[in-house]
């Protein structure tokens, strides 16, 4: 257990401190129920999906600044599709937005594979295509989405064996998170290829060398950032019912939710649950300040300064270790 | 090298213009500048005169500045994503603070936060050894809310713009540009910098590779923080310009402008993992970008399909160019 606890040690602390928080939420307004949980939880799915997407992306060694674009794309694509359409249509629907986002993601590692670009370079300049992409689809906020699948993510399911009073602390939400996640991210790791992400992360030439085929690994890992990203796209346009081509601040949070999460930046080390639980973090933080009755705005240059500060203290550590 | 040197005649044309634009990568960059200048008289005839250049030069300036700002912190192999916050904060708080204070004070005072974001950054990436990527987001991410609670502590003042930054903006003499007085020497500043000095062959070593450049002895962290206080020294300015020039001075002025900054300093050569370089390129690039601009503007594209083209533009520019650059 001990060796356990070491091994994650990043996490483990993150979740201390987001029970702690989560105290201090009480503290702070006894009142907060269920229900504020569950209203947090949809707020952070839209989060959680872009993180996950750069997640795959860092530990592969790249970067991936065309997320959020691809959420704004992949949402008013949703959107459009399913203003004015038939509940069944949107069966349709998710699959092809889901599909489109693996596709997208898979031109972004092309991309970089065949023009031997920075990853940073190619993803932004991928991110002005699919921002004038989601314009092309959508001039302004609009469209429509299916009854069931924002039902989807209000509201809490009966689960046999557990009382109402713990049930009520699972929304439909975070169910809907774990289980994506879970159904992408397990196999993933499980499989070869998750192995490759992870060595090509920590030394590419050391992996080509080994016989990892660097090339469509990468390719892969963007693919699957994709995926993840479409998932974002269809949660927003699912929690909000309409589709907005302006990109969300989602790049910026998604990779500051990737560093606290104890993802090393240079890739090939960390994992999931850290950023989850640090995406989950930072949404309770503003929480916190707004219910301390904060200036909005004062909340932004607390949420900067705490980011800073735990990545300098995490870069401390790293130092420090590395000296002894 | 030598092969050349003996038998040119060996050597086929197509090698030899290759070899010769990898030794003078800014050659291909101002052939593609003239093309993209001559598609444009095609498209709009007469469009290309002694104004239109002047008004291009006016509004590349801004833009060659905070890529000159981004080439310094490429050649470490870093990135500064928060130039842009530093250029809104002093372009808004020159703004602001000029109608209570003389022209000189309320630059003074609105240079101070940009070399405060530099500072921080400084320590930060030098001292910390934070990722300059995510130190320069956090530094942004503050600047905005600080700048955003400044905004509310100044929202019934107004704003007035300097007559110097205005004129220095958008002022022409004798058909050029007045911006062109600010911008020549820095340029000249930067480049003597970047050739000439010992703290620019620092640049390039700690971007070449930084382990060895330590273990010979050099001060790391002291490097980094001048280097980050520069860059954000030089937003600063920018911001200055850049509000003389638009004349409305908002909370997300320069923000437009960060992203294609890298850009423009990627497609002028500038290594992103450092190294390699020089703002030459980037001054092309920056007047490439702008072109390229009018042209997708003139073209009366939709938005959309304006932004799908210079992401793809950008793209295939520089792919070409490392094809071009990689091959010696």
């Amino acid at each position: 257990v001990i060796r356990l606890l070491r091994q994650n040690g990043w996490v483990v602390g993150l979740l201390v401190l987001f029970v702690a928080l989560f105290i201090l939420t009480r503290t702070i307004q006894p009142s907060y129920g269920a229900g504020d949980f569950g209203s947090l939880v949809r707020a952070v799915l839209p989060y959680a999906f872009a993180v996950a997407a750069q997640t795959v992306v860092v530990l592969a060694g790249g970067i991936d600044l065309s997320v959020a674009a691809m959420m704004a794309l992949t949402s008013v694509t949703a959107a459009s599709m399913m203003a004015g359409a038939s509940e069944e249509y949107a069966l349709f629907v998710v699959p092809f937005v889901l599909a489109m986002g693996f596709m997208l993601g898979a031109v972004n590692g092309i991309l970089i594979v065949v023009t031997r670009v920075p990853d940073i370079v190619v993803t932004l300049a991928t991110l002005f295509v699919l921002q004038g992409a989601a314009l092309l689809v959508l001039g302004a906020p609009g469209g429509g989405v299916a009854e069931w699948l924002k039902n989807l993510i209000v509201g809490t399911v009966p689960i046999p064996g557990i009382p109402d009073s713990v049930d009520a602390w699972i929304p439909k939400a975070l169910l809907l998170l774990i289980v994506l996640l879970c159904v992408v991210w397990i196999p993933l790791m499980r499989s070869r290829l998750g192995l490759s992400i992870y060595a090509i992360g920590s030394s590419q030439l050391a992996a080509f060398r080994s016989g990892v085929p660097v090339a469509r690994t990468k390719i892969t890992a963007y693919a699957i950032a994709g995926l993840f990203a479409a998932m974002g796209g269809i949660s927003l346009t699912m929690s909000t019912g309409i589709g907005a081509p302006i990109p969300g601040p989602y790049l910026l949070a998604s990779v500051a939710a990737v560093v606290l999460g104890g993802v090393a930046l240079g890739g090939g080390r960390g994992g999931l649950l850290g950023p989850i639980i640090a995406v989950f973090v930072l949404r309770l933080v503003r929480t916190d300040l707004t219910l301390l009755a904060i200036d909005p705005n004062v909340t932004a240059i607390v949420e900067g300064s705490i980011m800073v500060a735990v990545v300098m203290f995490g870069a401390y550590i790293t130092m420090r270790s590395r000296l002894s | 090298v030598s092969i050349s040197a003996t038998a040119p005649q060996t050597v086929p044309f197509g090698r030899r213009l290759k070899r010769f634009m990898s030794d003078y990568p800014i050659v291909p960059l101002i052939v593609l500048l003239i093309l993209l200048v001559v598609v444009l008289q095609i498209l709009s005839p007469g469009i290309v005169n002694q104004r239109w250049i002047a008004n291009t030069v006016k509004f590349a300036i801004p833009l060659a500045l905070l890529a000159g700002a981004q080439t310094m912190v490429m050649l470490t192999g870093g990135i500064d994503l928060s130039v842009g916050t530093a250029a809104t904060m002093a372009a808004f708080i020159v703004a602001t603070q000029s109608v209570d204070n003389a022209p000189a004070v309320a630059i003074a005072i609105a240079l101070l936060p940009a070399l405060v974001i530099g500072f921080v950054n400084g320590v930060g990436v030098g001292v910390f050894r934070v990722h300059p990527l995510i130190m320069t987001l956090g530094t942004s991410l503050i600047g905005v809310g600080c700048l955003q609670v400044y905004q509310r502590t100044v929202i019934s003042g107004g704003t007035k713009y300097p007559d110097i930054l205005v004129w220095l903006g958008t002022g022409v003499t004798w058909g050029f540009p007045n911006a062109l007085l600010l911008f020549v020497p820095v340029a000249a500043l930067l480049l003597f910098i970047q050739k000439r000095t010992g703290f620019g062959r620092l640049l390039y070593a700690i971007g070449d590779n930084e382990r060895a450049t330590r273990l010979a002895g050099v001060k790391y962290w002291q490097v980094i923080l001048a280097l980050y206080m520069l860059s954000s020294a030089l937003a600063g300015i920018m911001g200055l310009l850049y509000v003389g020039l638009i004349k409305a001075a908002s909370l997300s002025l320069a923000e437009p402008l960060v992203l294609p900054s890298v850009a423009a300093a990627v497609i002028g050569g500038t290594s992103i993992f450092g190294g390699r370089g020089s703002y030459t390129g980037t001054i092309v690039g920056a007047l490439i970008l702008t072109v390229l601009t009018t042209l997708l503007t003139i073209l009366q594209m939709p938005e959309g399909a304006r932004r799908i083209l210079f992401g793809a533009i950008v793209l295939l520019v520089t792919a070409a160019y490392l094809r071009i650059i990689e091959d010696r």
